[in-house]
């Protein structure tokens, strides 16, 4: 009817170079949530969310492809298997070594650096581990949800 | 009353005038576009604006840890100021491709 009205759906200037600049501040803000979990509000959990939820805006600005580009599938699979292992792993090893599962205080022995220190690192390893399952998880969920799991093209 | 405080009452009411004003718009304007046109430009001014007020409220006893809250504070200015017109715009964009027609002067009034 009116030409002029006529828009077609595609990859925007504006919003493409405001998700550039957006994307590494949301990244160092998630690391940040992660590390200062254990002191101010946050933690594992939100700030996976965080760094999940910059690739999800790099798959929506730009395609899938593009987020693809700079977390393959491979590394997907690998980071959530990579917190789960963290997780475990630090919860075995714990016990291994006399204590409870995730019990840090245990881990004195194989490090001394003193039982509330550890108490302290050992909670910063788990949530390290914590934050990269769920960013993987969440892109992973975002990636098969828009492209009714064929993972190759989509939004 | 010393002149940051003075400023910092000016701004945050310069802020909540603006609210206001973007309020009447969502509610009285005839359409789709004007009424995000009202929403997008005037939140992300009133925002920016109670945010600078709020920042230079807070560093009025001077210490260190309030400038850093401050700073913070001005930090988070800077990215409503850069995503409030951006997330306006994607939503205009999502709308015209959706085929949404623009309220003109030929349709005097929309239910």
């Amino acid at each position: 009817m009116r030409d002029i009205y006529e828009h077609s759906a595609g990859e925007d200037l504006i919003i493409k170079t405001s998700v550039r600049l957006l994307v590494p501040f949301i990244q160092l803000f998630g690391l940040y949530v992660i590390v200062h979990g254990h002191y101010s509000p946050g933690g594992g959990f939100q700030g996976g969310v965080i760094l999940g939820a910059a690739f999800i805006l790099l798959a929506l600005a730009y395609d899938m492809k593009t987020s693809q580009e700079y977390m393959t599938i491979r590394v997907n699979a690998l980071f959530t298997n990579l917190g789960a292992a963290i997780f475990i792993g630090v919860g075995a090893v714990s016990a291994i070594f006399g204590g409870l599962f995730l019990d840090y205080a245990a881990l004195n022995k194989l490090i001394p650096l003193g039982p509330i220190e550890w108490h302290s690192f050992g909670i910063f390893l788990v949530e390290v581990g914590v934050g990269f399952t769920v960013m993987s998880i969440m892109v992973l969920l975002y990636w098969n949800l828009s492209s009714s799991g064929t993972l190759d093209e989509g939004l | 009353m010393t002149i940051l405080s003075v400023t910092a009452i000016a701004l945050l009411s310069l802020g909540l005038f603006f609210f206001f004003a973007g309020t009447v718009g969502i509610l009285r304007l005839p359409d789709f576009y004007s009424r995000l046109h009202a929403a997008g430009k005037c939140d992300s001014l009133a925002a920016v604006l109670i945010i600078v007020g709020i920042a230079l409220y807070n560093i009025e006893p001077f210490s260190f840890e309030a400038l850093l809250v401050s700073a913070k504070l001005l930090l988070i200015a800077v990215v409503v100021f850069v995503t409030s017109p951006t997330a306006t715009h994607a939503i205009t964009e999502a709308a015209l491709v959706l085929g949404v027609k623009p309220w003109t002067k030929a349709e005097r009034k929309r239910p």
